[in-house]
């Protein structure tokens, strides 16, 4: 049976982990590849690294941070941010990554999904869709949370399905920060739509969460930062509470 | 000894290359022919088309050279993902293409059972043949990382090491009972349990 996985995310700010704190064993909590190899003593299915880079120019050494973490952790690696064109996809396949996540570019410009797809394959293009409620829906946002877009997210999941995205990373902006659970009404409308993999993320807080957005859904997956970084729960913790739940995980 | 990674084109393969130097092998990627012949064992990868795969290969000779080395000369090979599919006598996925027929059987989609394709994943193995030397240290039960839409249809149940389930039996690890072997997984992105597939693969190469 295919395995649920649980996926801690790095938010990486000029090659340094943000809001890392010192987890026991680990000599550098700033350092990605440390924290990386750290998650995957704990169980974790995959990792993913989330470039908040505010400038250009120091996004070279997230490149580093890649090359790096693929020579010593064996499991898949996921980049995000920043990306904005089919030559920043080479560049992190290239240095290791499996998956690339684009969020506003594909926005910008959604035939950077099917470049991507066509060059690289649908395996290895993930888009991240961040998404808040409407009145009558839910709007995707960009640039972190701060733009609303006015597109309808499940049109837009479809949209990059048929574009070629291998897998939706999807964000509640509602939910995110709040620890009162993943937003399990726009998980499950999403994965209805589109028959591609759907990472759940935003609002986890409790080892429950985990175990309602799994069977409430169809995410195949869920991420968390915070909760991971804090210690607040360990991914073997989630993994062995959710095993007891009869829920499907690699342990 | 010394472990060629084939390079024709299709896909990143430095990841294998990775995930063999972090188990202490000496690997080198090439598509030079004098390197191959050198080699004490082969690793075919590959992401992406079979049918441009199958072109390429057959096009630059390599694909005669593999046959050649893997079947006069007995030479290890291990191929991943479509790597093991190219091992195959052919495939089907967008035109009828060619194999290297190292295992006979067909490349085909996988069974529409209403679950999401491709199968991507951590999945659980069922060892078949505990004798196969790359399953030496695996049990059922050990999970390994997949992602592909097509799967192997092996003429010969024998050839038949590992599978794995996925609305439908998938072959997962396959072998010609001698020197060629197939991982439909990525044992380079399989953390401890694939790691330890390629150690197996290496100390094979070791004793012969």
């Amino acid at each position: 049976m295919l395995a649920k996985r649980i996926i801690p995310c790095l938010d990486v700010k000029d090659g340094r982990v943000v809001k890392g704190v010192n987890f026991v064993g680990l000599r550098d909590a700033g350092d990605p590849v440390e924290t990386a190899e750290f998650y995957n003593t704990q169980g974790a299915d995959e990792i993913v690294f989330l470039d908040i880079t505010a400038s250009h120019e120091q996004r070279k050494t997230m490149v580093d941070v890649v090359e790096k973490t693929a020579r010593k952790v064996f499991m898949p690696l996921t980049v995000g941010g920043g990306i904005s064109d089919v030559e920043d996809y080479r560049r992190m396949l290239n240095a290791g990554a499996d998956k690339v996540a684009v969020n506003s570019a594909a926005v910008k410009d959604k035939y950077l999904v099917a470049r991507a797809a066509d060059k690289f394959g649908s395996q290895c293009v993930v888009v991240a869709i961040d998404a808040k409620r409407t009145e009558n829906g839910f709007n995707v946002y960009i640039h972190g949370g701060r733009t609303d877009t006015g597109i309808d997210a499940v049109q837009w999941a479809k949209e990059v399905e048929s574009l070629g995205c291998g897998e939706i990373l999807l964000t509640s902006m509602d939910a995110d920060g709040t620890k009162n659970g993943f937003d399990i009404e726009l998980t499950d409308i999403i994965s209805k739509t589109v028959n591609i993999p759907i990472i759940a993320s935003g609002g986890c807080g409790t080892l429950q969460h985990f175990a309602d957005v799994f069977e409430k859904t169809g995410a195949d997956a869920a991420l968390a930062a915070t909760l991971f970084h804090f210690r607040e729960l360990s991914i073997g913790e989630v993994k062995d509470y959710l095993k007891e739940r009869g829920i499907w995980v690699r342990r | 000894m010394k472990t060629v990674i084939i390079d024709y084109g299709m896909g990143n393969l430095h990841s294998v290359k990775n995930a063999f130097e972090f188990i202490g092998q000496q690997v080198v990627i090439s598509s030079d022919f004098k390197d191959f012949d050198k080699a004490d064992a082969l690793i075919l990868p590959g992401v992406g088309a079979f049918p441009d795969a199958s072109k390429v290969l057959y096009e630059s000779g390599a694909a005669e050279k593999i046959i050649e080395l893997c079947t006069v000369k007995n030479k290890p090979l291990l191929g991943i993902c479509l790597g093991m599919q190219l091992l195959l006598d052919e495939s089907d996925e967008v035109k009828l293409s060619k194999g290297l027929g190292l295992i006979h059987g067909r490349c085909e989609r996988i069974a529409d059972t209403g679950l999401k394709i491709p199968h991507m994943g951590w999945n659980d193995l069922v060892v078949d043949d505990d004798s196969c030397p790359l399953l030496a240290d695996t049990r059922t039960g050990d999970y390994v990382y997949f992602v592909h839409s097509f799967k192997a249809n092996l003429a010969d149940k024998s050839n038949l090491c590992a599978h794995t389930f996925y609305g439908e039996d998938i072959p997962a690890v396959i072998g010609n009972g001698k020197n060629v072997f197939g991982a439909q997984f990525h044992p380079e992105k399989s953390e401890k349990v694939g790691l330890g597939m390629l150690k197996s693969f290496a100390e094979f190469v070791k004793q012969r």
